[in-house]
């Protein structure tokens, strides 16, 4: 084994690559859309007028938020065929994900919730405005700017985690380097190139997140050191 | 065959692997407590270059995702001739990814410090280091020990990734004992209960008491 860095073999798997990037922004956007949504039912979940459904999403919750996504992966592709359902590597992928970061979600939309100022619930109440009425002109335009920065980190985030869909053989960037690897028995440049690209895409999202951050405050009024 | 059969079969290797990840969880983070004060201090230096070399580190690790890291670490090293044992380079990487977040929380912590603590340092006349030792970072605790505790959290979690790079840890184990007797959901689900024990009764129990411990320190009385 030599640590000689071959430009001419970078060259050769890099198409490889891209292609399978694409795969990985897919798997990306499609789990956080589910998870987006997944997320406002555990919010619901925990907020209807029955104390006991409550307790029990809040508990459920908790639970997928305190254990590792790779086992959660592991059990929903494997479970599944013990009862004799079987998920492809890709819907097993998108369901875990979509309820592993819709939890967290769901805390962040808590978060912006809650963030509204008490005093505008009391104005609804006080207005006589019907629920519906108040989350949909009054909470929700005040609540989603202060969500907008911990979504886009989560964003960020199952990106960063989409990796550990190799593990289950989603085709992804990471899964493609580990192929390509093994074909050449060379894993310097699969692996490094894999880092490199996922700084290439995640430093101007951070950049990004970070922008509509300030512009958001700034909007809200907020001053921001 | 029953659950209580299959724990009786299997729940030793099971704990054998528990007691693994416990270890990559401690080593992980007393090398993340360390690495995110270190470079939380460099990124609030005055000197650029310090400066510079934070913030290139924290975006680096910040930016690539630690499985490749991890995999980096493992599978790559070696052509460079520094062949680290599996658990080693887990809990390198692991610490490497985290303390770059981490660094981050101990910087918001350190610019959070009321003005005044700082302008008292200057008034009288504290060398830096006194200044720093003394003053500001005994006060960051209480402040950055809760983001902290969620980002420990995390790396619990993390540490499952450690079994790809073959730590004999309990995923390792749930795999193991999955690939030997299909029975997935008791071994997959058991590993997922004893995640969720070490999270919930012990870890975050232990955060909290730090915090209460940190907040009593500094005279802040915290419920």
């Amino acid at each position: 084994m030599n640590a000689e860095w071959r430009w001419d073999f970078t060259y050769q798997i890099l198409p490889k690559l891209l292609w399978a990037t694409l795969n990985t922004i897919m798997a990306a956007g499609i789990g956080y859309a589910i998870a987006v949504v997944v997320g406002l039912i555990f919010l619901v979940g925990q907020r209807t007028p029955y104390k006991f459904i409550n307790i029990i999403v809040r508990e459920v919750v908790e639970f997928i938020r305190s254990t590792p996504l790779l086992i959660q992966l592991f059990f929903v592709y494997f479970v599944g065929p013990q009862f004799g359902l079987i998920l492809s590597a890709w819907v097993t992928a998108m369901i875990t994900i979509g309820l592993h970061f819709g939890t967290y979600l769901s805390e962040v939309y808590r978060g912006a919730l809650e963030g509204v100022p008490r005093s505008q619930w009391e104005a609804c109440r006080a207005l006589n405005f019907s629920t519906i009425y108040t989350y949909k002109k009054i909470i929700f335009p005040q609540a989603f700017p202060i969500a907008i920065p911990g979504m886009g980190n989560y964003l960020v985030g199952i990106f960063k985690d989409t990796p550990l869909l190799s593990t289950i053989g989603v085709a992804e960037l990471f899964h493609a380097a580990t192929a390509v690897g093994g074909e050449h028995y060379r894993y310097l440049e699969p692996y490094t190139m894999v880092g490199v690209i996922f700084l290439v895409l995640s430093i101007p999202a951070a950049i990004g997140i970070r922008k509509l951050e300030r512009s958001v405050n700034k909007a809200q009024g907020k001053v921001r050191n | 065959m029953s659950y209580f059969s299959f724990l009786a079969e299997h729940g030793s290797t099971l704990l054998l692997g528990t007691v693994t990840t416990v270890k990559v969880l401690i080593c992980a983070t007393i090398l993340y407590a360390i690495i995110s004060i270190i470079f939380g201090l460099m990124r609030v230096s005055n000197n650029s270059v310090v400066q510079g070399i934070a913030t290139v580190y924290i975006e680096f690790f910040r930016g690539t995702s630690l499985m490749v890291q991890l995999f980096w670490f493992y599978y790559v090293l070696p052509f460079f001739g520094l062949s680290l044992e599996a658990f080693t380079s887990g809990v390198v990487a692991i610490g490497l990814n985290f303390g770059a977040y981490g660094a981050e929380i101990v910087r918001g912590g350190i610019l959070a410090v009321p003005k005044g603590q700082w302008e008292g340092a200057y008034a009288l006349n504290l060398s830096p280091a006194k200044r720093m030792s003394r003053i500001i970072i005994p006060q960051i605790f209480p402040i950055i020990l809760p983001p902290a505790a969620n980002l420990t959290v995390e790396l619990l979690k993390a540490t499952a990734l450690v079994a790809l790079v073959t730590v004999v840890d309990l995923t390792f184990e749930a795999k193991q004992i999955n690939a030997i007797t299909w029975l997935s959901a008791q071994c997959f689900g058991t590993a997922l209960i004893i995640y969720y024990i070490i999270s919930r009764f012990f870890l975050v129990p232990f955060l909290r008491w730090l915090e209460v411990l940190a907040a009593r320190k500094v005279g802040k009385e915290k419920i």
